[in-house]
């Protein structure tokens, strides 16, 4: 076991876990869209996990440390909050919140972390970026709904451990990069319709079919 | 020792049978080395080296005809250096040698025995008729270590390496414990020339302690830079010190397989590193047991496809692997965990290409040349606005001034100094006030810009310096990998304002929305791409800030660059009576004729694409822009009849 101290309180928590880790099974939350316990290796995309560690002069991913003896970590200061609004900001940039269509369970993560370290789900000052892609994507027996995606990556890995055959995958650069599934033209031979992926979205990205018909028509009632 | 020994007698062999063999093939005859790299085929060397091959043909000559790479002095190509030692005379350099002089030259030098003065750069060597070249601040100033043999010796012949003491530093490594050439590595003190600076000797010494049944050592030469072709120059001009290096830092670290990843748009370095493999192979520097050591390596080809990331190592690991190409979190470190998993050691073409030089002369040597911090010289690839581009190497410590205003000569067309851009997309625009600092990692670094690979975009005065950021922004946006929030979604902001403000639409709020989303994306990205994307708008808020306020404020651009913010218009006084060379010239026909006969641009019509101004006669130079646009003159165009 190892000791460390968090925002002052003092954990014990077991080796070789990252700080995001430890603190999240201590019940202190940090914001984190990326992070997935069966990733030998941290994904570090969504840079919301941000803590500031004492031995460290600038805010560090906490999902990419690993806890040590004597390790002080502070999850609010001031410089932690700043480059977590900035992310956080961008990222509502590209996801224009519409919650009364968006199935997730309320309040989303999104939700819970703008309000956990203060900030509005509205990306001000930064202008929304409208990327001209299409509200949905067909994926075989599902749904892509790029404009909500955070790019975490979480589906990607699931689907790949599950299915120990690349069936998402990155595709695209820069502001354009989105999720894409490979196709053989015959997809029952491909997608096990798991659903892992999913289940696994913090955003309501991926949707299945059923799912996504339901939603057309909520949406119907609701224009 | 007796195996050592027989290492060293075994090169010493080669060396002089190599030797004697090019002298029997040489025997007086006249050689004509013509450059045939990327830079010089672009410049028509093909051609040039057809004509002289017609020319020696038709005139009945006996002279041979060498290939070379790159002498750095892209300005000047094709350039053919002939050696026609029974004339007395040294080998005299001739630049910018098209079809037709080429035919002259070896008509009047081969044939009459007349080296064609007016053509002549220079003489290769000193002498007491022809000036040598190494009185020109391009030849004097520089200092090759790297680029030593550039331009001089044919790339795509093994033994003119050789010749020139070639793979003796591997010879000489062979016969030496690991250890001590990691020593002399980085007692050196070099540092990694692929950007960032990290002490080679360092990264060497972290390869040789990881305890592992396999190590691979990877040559970076995925060059992504705009404006940057040190790394093809040096494949395409000297593969083979490339590869003695590559062997020598796997003997050291105890690797066995060499990967150099280069990327596929360099179809003619691709071409030279092949061959040049094959050859050391065939002539046992390369593959089973080198030199009859125990050592072996395997030196494999990885072509990259044209992403600019890839040049990061934990991507270009991936790549390899056949993954995308996406940047991962260090530590591990690939030294630590590498390709495949085995521990990687990853260095740039130009670190690896200094090694054998440091083996054969000692670190001593090496850090005599350049500063205390950044001993060695600097290569870097230099275009732009300047008089004579090209790459250069020069000793760390030498001034920017020294280097654009003395060895390139300047900046060109009679137009002044404005910025230099260093380090590529991630480097930062340096104003004139920064013209003395010294070149060295530490310098450039704290003044905002950085290293970088290489690349050096030097700017003048009709460059906006909004519109060079705007730029940069556009190339790493294009460029992001779409990992990380910061570099995929910040850049594409920071690209939105500044292409808002070079269109007049920004606000004085939008400055520092700039800075502050500057900072955030440099602390918070996750790989090297991220962390210096911000860079040239950093350093061009800092240095130009005027210009951001002249666009915001004022909707002016200073330098009549951003076209939403100027307009073209004919001035009358200048404009002649009766000429026409304008209206051809408007793709829109915007442009019509006055009562007084004279010429005027309908700004309604107008698409501001220059084309008039390109068009109008030198003499009269009438067209002129301005900004903010209202101000050009309102000319009423005469009704028609």
């Amino acid at each position: 076991m190892v000791k460390i101290t968090v925002d002052g309180k003092k954990l014990e928590t077991e080796e070789h876990l990252t700080v995001l880790e430890a603190c999240l099974q201590n019940g202190i939350f940090i914001p984190n869209l990326c992070f997935l316990k069966t990733r030998p290796h941290p994904h570090a995309s969504c840079r919301l996990c941000f803590v500031s560690i004492e031995g460290y002069d600038r805010p560090i991913t906490a999902c990419t440390e690993r806890v040590r003896d004597g390790l002080v970590v502070k999850t609010d200061t001031p410089e932690v909050r700043a480059l977590q609004r900035s992310a956080f900001k961008l990222l509502m940039s590209l996801h224009p919140c519409n919650a009364k269509l968006c199935p997730t369970e309320k309040p989303c993560l999104l939700m819970r972390i703008a309000k956990h370290i203060g900030v509005g789900i509205n990306p001000k000052p930064l202008e929304r970026i409208n990327r001209g892609l299409p509200d949905f994507v067909d994926f075989g027996s599902l749904y892509y709904v790029p404009n909500r995606c955070v790019l975490c990556a979480r589906c990607i890995h699931t689907c790949r451990s599950i299915n120990k055959r690349p069936l998402l995958t990155f595709a695209k650069r820069g502001i354009m990069t989105m999720v894409a599934y490979f196709s053989s033209g015959n997809d029952s031979e491909v997608c096990s319709n798991c659903n892992a992926c999913v289940d696994i979205c913090p955003v309501a990205a991926l949707l299945p079919k059923s799912a996504f018909i339901n939603f057309l028509e909520a949406k119907e009632t609701h224009a | 020792m007796g195996e050592r020994s027989e290492i060293g007698d075994r090169y010493e062999t080669l060396r002089r049978r190599i030797k004697e063999e090019l002298e029997n093939e040489q025997n007086g005859v006249p050689t004509i080395r013509i450059t045939m790299s990327t830079c010089a085929r672009a410049a028509g060397a093909e051609e040039t080296r057809k004509a002289i091959e017609d020319a020696i043909a038709a005139f009945g000559l006996s002279a041979k005809i060498i290939p070379v790479g790159c002498l750095g002095h892209c300005y000047a190509e094709p350039l053919i250096i002939l050696d026609y030692p029974t004339t007395g005379l040294p080998p005299i350099c001739y630049h910018s040698v098209n079809a037709g002089k080429a035919r002259l030259i070896i008509q009047s030098y081969l044939q009459e025995s007349d080296p064609a003065f007016e053509y002549i750069m220079g003489a290769m060597e000193e002498n007491d008729l022809i000036p040598p070249v190494t009185t020109f601040p391009r030849f004097g100033l520089e200092e090759r270590i790297v680029m030593t043999h550039c331009g001089r010796i044919n790339p795509w012949d093994i033994r003119e390496y050789i010749a020139n003491d070639g793979y003796s530093a591997l010879a000489a490594a062979l016969t030496d414990l690991p250890e001590r050439i990691i020593d002399e590595v980085e007692k050196s003190g070099l540092r990694g020339r692929g950007g960032a600076g990290f002490p080679t000797g360092r990264k060497w010494r972290l390869g040789r302690a990881q305890e592992s049944n396999r190590k691979v050592v990877i040559c970076n030469a995925d060059e992504g830079d705009p404006g940057a072709y040190m790394d093809r120059t040096i494949i395409e001009s000297n593969p083979h010190q490339l590869l003695e290096g590559i062997a020598i830092c796997a003997y050291a670290v105890g690797a066995d397989t060499a990967i150099i990843y280069i990327r596929a748009e360099y179809p003619l370095a691709v071409k030279t590193i092949e061959q040049a493999i094959r050859e050391a192979k065939a002539y046992g520097f390369l593959g089973e047991r080198i030199l009859g050591s125990d050592f072996s390596l395997d030196v494999k080809i990885f072509q990259g496809s044209g992403a600019f990331v890839c040049g990061e190592e934990t991507a270009l690991i991936q790549s390899i692997e056949g993954r995308r190409g996406m940047p991962q979190h260090r530590p591990p470190y690939p030294v630590e965990r590498g390709l495949w998993g085995y521990p990687t050691i990853v260095n740039n073409v130009k670190t690896f290409s200094y090694v054998p030089s440091i083996i054969n002369k000692g670190a001593e040597w090496f850090q005599s040349i350049g500063t205390e911090r950044s001993p060695g010289t600097a290569i870097f690839s230099i275009v732009g606005n300047v008089k004579h581009p090209g790459l250069v190497e020069v000793a760390m410590g030498t001034t920017l001034r020294t280097l654009i205003f003395d060895i390139c000569g300047g900046i060109a067309n009679k137009k002044t100094f404005k910025a230099v851009q260093i380090g590529g997309p991630s480097g930062g625009c340096l104003s004139e006030v920064f013209l003395d600092t010294p070149i060295d990692f530490d310098s450039l670094t704290q003044v905002g810009a950085m290293m970088g690979s290489g690349g050096m975009v030097v700017m003048d005065e009709d460059s906006c310096m909004v519109d060079v950021a705007r730029y940069f922004l556009d190339f790493t946006q294009k460029e992001s990998c779409g990992k990380c929030t910061f570099c995929r979604i910040g850049t594409k902001h920071l690209l939105d304002i500044l292409d808002r403000i070079t269109r007049g639409k920004g606000q004085e709020e939008d400055l520092k929305i700039l800075e502050d989303l500057s900072r955030d994306i440099k602390q918070g990205s996750l790989c090297g791409l991220g962390k210096t994307a911000p860079n040239p708008v950093i350093t061009s808020i800092r240095y130009f800030f005027d210009e951001y306020v002249a666009h915001v404020r004022d909707k002016r651009c200073p330098a009549l660059k951003c076209r939403s913010l100027i307009a073209y218009y004919i001035d009358l006084e200048r404009c002649a009576r009766g000429c026409e060379a304008c209206v051809g010239s408007c793709p829109v026909e915007a442009i019509f004729t006055t009562k007084g006969r004279k010429k005027a641009i309908d700004q309604s019509l107008c698409v501001k694409c220059g084309e008039c101004m390109v068009a109008c006669p030198k003499e009269y130079d009438a067209v002129l822009r301005v900004s903010p646009p209202e101000l050009a003159p309102i000319i009423e165009r005469p009704p028609m009849r």
